[in-house]
């Protein structure tokens, strides 16, 4: 593996000076499940990595009455190890779950799978699903972004040089709420998304409606997508085979999937539809608190 | 005589296994022996779990250098030039090599026990300096006081290439108009034994005719035809292939390697490096995995050569995208096969043209495909031709029963659609069809007392044949499958000690519990307790010329090397035993019990008369050195049922059991797990693993990320049924266990499929985009 520089700075100032004073060369490292594979492969090479996992602000995971703090570098165990958040936020949890192993889950952050930006990030729709905002700073001090504002193309997102992720933040989950994730791999576990879908739904005091809700794909665009009309397909109607239907074309219609050796267009524009139908449904039970079929791999 | 339909068999637990673990008994013939069928717990057991067996890469040395390969990023380009200048002046940086720091070799064919070579060939594909000829072909080499180092100085090397266009499929491979490989190539015409005259990447076509196949074919009422692909595939071992060694200023190489064969890595190591077998010592490490693909040398003599550069030992190991990018594979091929049945649906004929790709150079196992494809059926008139072609992926090598896995799928696959079309049972008709002793396969071999049938009657009493599959998208198939199996050299040597116990050194690295199998023959003949025997894999310089552990031959032929040591000691112990009691040795017998009974009563214990030996002549040890010639082929039928997802094309298996004559179970567990292990293989090849290239003839997932086998989570857990019937060339009746369970996998995966979906899926892998494309498409 190439050479570089190693610093563990204890406070985020420290962090932010390190990575401002050499931007082009530096990288911040977290769980650096994906940051060591790219320098060893040569697809990054810095100068200087700069471990953040020392950092308290980036460690926070606290939930409150206004919602859900999620340290950029807290590792994917601490989250679907937490049951209220676990509840609250399952989506998140589902996406911690299936990231790779238990060794990975140990290290990686959800932090750290969205500043990789890539197009099939696990995590990614579930922030954007649960309407997450992403908390950045950085030389010119601090700014925040909605999560799905925060990644421009694969492996590209908003951060200016010297900038770093400090936090993840989520707006309080609604009364009779629910959220998932699953994606589609050609295995049942430790695989990448050939399709990953997001949603989280709001209900009304019934159960049998749809208030609100929020869908995000992945690995069929550039980047992780927001698909504002499949939400907009669901919200205000009664929960039912045709509207999900309805926000499950809306999803298959949104993806702009590409032929890879992980998938066709075909399958992935099928797909898209067909996990849309089948995400809403377990967000939908959750919700209602009901027993769910979901487990991980199907 | 009764005929084999008369007898009785039932199918029940094997004991000592899990509930999934259960043989074919037939009645009144149970094996009587007091080792063989047991489950002792491994030798190497120990080491093994604790993590203190040593793999090929825990070898450390004083001195000891790292090595980095620089290889091709181009699958076609001749070589223009190669500047090392600039990597030999990196500091730490010592010794830089490439092909010519290595003797010119000559095109003389070598035998590696599972596959000829060609040296020059090999030669060209350790290091190239003439062409490379796929992404990853080795170019250079550095050695450095670390790996590190070694990497950015051989970045530093500046190779010019001529970048040529690369040609992927045999189809195109074999036209008239496509980029030519190696420009030594001649078609070998076989058995003609006629060679063509032009450069060609058709190295070899192999021809086979039976009987009357026109005839056959008019004589047959339902005559299926189709033709069939499947992609590279990779044996997927999980230990990277490494290599150490030093070259001492006497002239001697040592070689530390995990390895298939120690004595063929000396072979290919002294030929290539042009010194004496003697010159060269191999020391076999522990090994993680091999299936056919670590036979072959590929660091080896790059290290030894950067050795005798630098003065010192030399480590390389490859990371897991050279693996991916440079060993293995087993080939892709294109195959077209018709098979004739008459109205009883009896075969009348059966017809194959098979393309192998023999990757870079030639060699692919296009051969044994040809004597597999019909193999499990009595096929009175066949034509086959084979063809063995040259394309820009790495040079193809042995995986498990090599081209048996891609013929079966598509002789299997017409069986089905046989059956469906004349509504026939698959088991009645492969019951109906099988192989017996006496038959004759279109390649002219005659089989002796075979195990086909016997198969097929295993699966009829199974539990989980007479259990129905119920629920939607569920289906259910089966396959056979046929390997040769192998003999060949083995060699063992076995000391008695002083108590009562036997230590056993041999040539075969232990890649499947052969210790331990080889171990309990000798504890079977001399009768005493597997644990009593310890056996130890020892390098080429502690024991005489052993094949490789390959072609299922090692638990058949360095178990015959066993048992002879084990004869060579009674027939010593016998002699001991009348020293001290003043009688002639033909007067005494070594009986039952592991005790030596002579006249008036006399009887001592193995144990007592180990004590005695430095006191009547000197220490004990017995001699077995074998070429085994009567090696028994073997045939498995598998029955997999599936459940395939509408909406999404996957497949999910729900049930598996394997199903294989064995000849004799040694070591039932071991047995189990070879046969468990190879279905997982063949599930794996059946479902999801290929090699992805790009049109510009680049890997594209050389990880095992996007190069999928199976994990815990989508296999289940495997039954098994072993059968036994037993080979006549061993005393135990042992065939041979490791290669037959991938063959019948992906046939039996498909018919499985077709009975879930109605979709006849003839090209692997049946991954869920290329399934859901045919549901679509068979939908609408």
């Amino acid at each position: 593996m190439r050479d570089f520089e190693y610093e563990a700075p204890m406070s985020l100032d420290d962090a932010v000076a390190l990575l401002s004073g050499n931007p082009a060369a530096a990288k911040p490292l977290a769980g650096g499940t994906d940051l060591i594979d790219h320098i060893r492969t040569r697809r990054l090479e810095p100068d200087l990595v700069v471990d953040v996992k020392k950092i308290p602000d980036l460690n926070v995971l606290e939930l409150g009455d206004d919602g859900l703090r999620l340290g950029a570098a807290v590792p994917c165990y601490r989250i679907y190890g937490d049951p209220q958040i676990a509840a609250a936020y399952s989506a998140v949890a589902d996406s911690c779950r299936i990231i790779g192993g238990t060794q990975i889950q140990s290290r990686a952050s959800v932090g750290g799978n969205l500043c990789n930006s890539g197009p099939a990030a696990d995590s990614t729709p579930s922030l954007i699903a649960l309407a997450a905002r992403v908390v950045i700073a950085g030389p010119g001090g601090r700014r925040e972004v909605a999560a799905e504002d925060f990644c421009t193309g694969p492996g590209q997102n908003v951060l200016e040089s010297g900038e770093l992720v400090v936090e993840i933040v989520f707006p309080a989950r609604p009364a009779v709420g629910g959220s998932h994730y699953r994606r589609f791999i050609p295995r049942n576990e430790m695989d990448i998304a050939v399709v990953g879908v997001g949603a989280a739904v709001e209900l009304d005091e019934s159960g049998q409606s749809f208030v609100s809700a929020r869908i995000a794909l992945a690995a069929v665009a550039p980047t992780p997508l927001y698909v504002e009309a499949a939400g907009a397909a669901l919200a205000g109607q009664p929960v039912s085979d045709e509207a999900i239907a309805a926000a499950a074309a809306a999803a298959r219609e949104a993806a702009t999937p590409i032929d890879d050796m992980r998938g066709t267009v075909e399958f992935r524009k099928h797909i898209s539809g067909v996990l849309t139908e089948r995400v809403i449904r377990e967000a939908v039970a959750r919700a209602r608190g009901e027993e769910t079929g979901y487990r991980i791999g199907q | 005589m009764a005929t084999v339909e008369d007898r009785q068999f039932r199918v029940e637990p094997f004991p000592g296994g899990t509930p999934g673990n259960q043989r074919l008994v037939e009645e009144g013939r149970l094996p009587d022996y007091d080792v063989v069928g047991t489950r002792p717990i491994r030798h190497d057991g120990t080491d093994k779990v604790t993590g203190r067996a040593r793999y090929g890469a825990d070898i450390k040395l004083s001195g000891l250098l790292q090595g980095y390969v620089l290889r091709s990023p181009h699958a076609h380009a001749r070589i223009v030039s190669i500047d090392t200048s600039r990597a030999a002046e990196v500091p730490g940086v010592h010794a830089v090599c490439t092909n010519a720091d290595m003797p010119s070799a000559d095109h003389r064919a070598g035998d590696l026990g599972e596959g000829m070579v060609d040296w020059y060939h090999l030669n060209q594909n350790v290091l190239a300096n003439d062409k490379v000829l796929y992404t990853g072909h080795a170019v250079a080499a550095v050695a450095a006081d670390s790996v590190h180092i070694a990497e950015e100085a051989a970045r530093l090397i500046e190779v010019e290439y001529e970048v040529l266009p690369p040609v992927l499929d045999v189809r195109e491979a074999r036209g008239a108009d496509a980029p030519v490989l190696n420009d030594d190539v001649r078609t070998d015409r076989q058995p003609a034994g006629e060679t063509g005259d032009t450069p060609t990447n058709v190295a070899k076509h192999f021809h086979y005719e039976k009987g009357d196949v026109d005839a056959g074919f008019a004589a047959a009422e339902l005559v299926i035809e189709r033709e069939f692909t499947t992609e590279t595939v990779h044996q997927g071992y999980i230990e990277p292939h490494t290599a150490t060694a030093f070259w001492s200023p006497d002239g001697k190489i040592t070689v530390w390697t995990s390895t298939q064969g120690s004595f063929m890595i000396r072979m290919q190591v002294a030929e290539l490096l042009d010194v004496a077998i003697s010159k060269v010592k191999v020391v076999p490490m522990e090994i993680g995995g091999g299936f056919g693909g670590k036979i072959a040398v590929y660091l080896q003599p790059v290290a030894a050569v950067l050795s005798r550069l630098s003065g010192r030992p030399v480590k390389l190991n490859m990371d897991r995208s050279n693996v991916f990018d440079a060993t293995g594979p087993t080939p892709g091929s294109y195959m077209k096969v018709k098979i004739g049945v008459d109205a009883e649906g009896k075969i009348t004929a059966g017809e194959a043209e098979l393309l192998f790709e023999a990757g870079a150079f030639p060699g692919s196992p296009i051969n044994p495909g040809c004597m597999c494809v019909f193999a499990c059926y009595d096929v009175p008139n066949g034509r086959i031709d084979g063809y063995d072609i040259c394309v820009n992926k790495p040079r193809s090598n042995a995986y498990r029963a090599p081209g048996s896995t891609h013929v079966a799928l598509a002789t299997e696959t017409i069986v089905d659609e046989i059956c469906e079309a004349q509504g026939i049972c698959p088991v009645e008709f492969r019951l109906k069809n099988a192989v017996k002793e006496g038959d004759e396969r279109v390649d002219g071999v005659t089989y002796p007392p075979v195990g086909m049938w016997e198969t097929i009657k295993a699966v009829e009493l199974s539990d989980h044949w007479q259990s129905p599959l119920e629920g939607p998208n569920r289906g259910r198939g089966i396959a056979s499958g046929f390997w040769f199996n192998f003999g060949g050299n083995s060699v063992v040597a076995a000391t008695v000690n002083e108590d009562g116990t036997v230590s056993l050194i041999e040539g075969s690295t232990d890649i499947g519990g052969t210790r331990a199998s080889v171990a309990m023959q000798l504890a079977e003949i001399l009768g005493i307790a597997a644990e009593d025997v310890t056996p130890t894999v020892v390098d080429t310089d502690s024991i005489g010329h052993t094949d490789v552990t390959g072609g299922s031959r090692t638990c058949h032929a360095t178990g015959l090397a066993a048992i002879k040591a084990a004869e060579d000691i009674q027939a010593q112990l016998r002699q001991r035993a009348a020293m001290l009691w003043d009688v002639e040795s033909e007067q005494v017998e070594y009986g039952d019990g592991a005790t030596l009974t002579g006249p008036e009563g006399k009887t001592i214990s193995f144990q007592e008369i180990s004590g005695k030996l430095t006191q009547t002549g000197g220490p004990v040890v017995g001699r077995g050195s074998v070429n085994a010639d009567k090696h028994g082929g073997a045939f498995g039928t598998h029955i997999a049922d599936v459940e395939v997802d509408p909406d999404t094309g996957k497949v999910q298996v729900l049930r598996y059991t394997v199903v294989q004559d064995v000849g004799t179970a040694i070591h039932p567990s071991y047995v189990e797990g070879q046969m468990q292990g190879g279905a997982a293989q063949g599930i794996g090849w059946a479902l999801n693993e290929e090699y992805h290239y790009g049109d510009d003839g680049r890997l594209h997932n050389a990880s095992f990320l996007d190069y999928r086998i199976p994990t815990c989570y989508d296999l289940p857990d495997i039954e098994t049924i072993i059968v036994e019937v037993p080979n006549p060339g061993h005393p135990f009746g042992v065939r041979g266990v490791g290669e037959v369970p991938i063959v019948p996998p992906p046939a039996a995966m498909a018919n499985a499929i077709f009975r879930a979906t109605g979709v006849r899926m003839r090209s692997l892998p049946m991954s869920p985009p290329k399934m859901l494309h045919e549901l679509l498409a068979s939908d609408g």
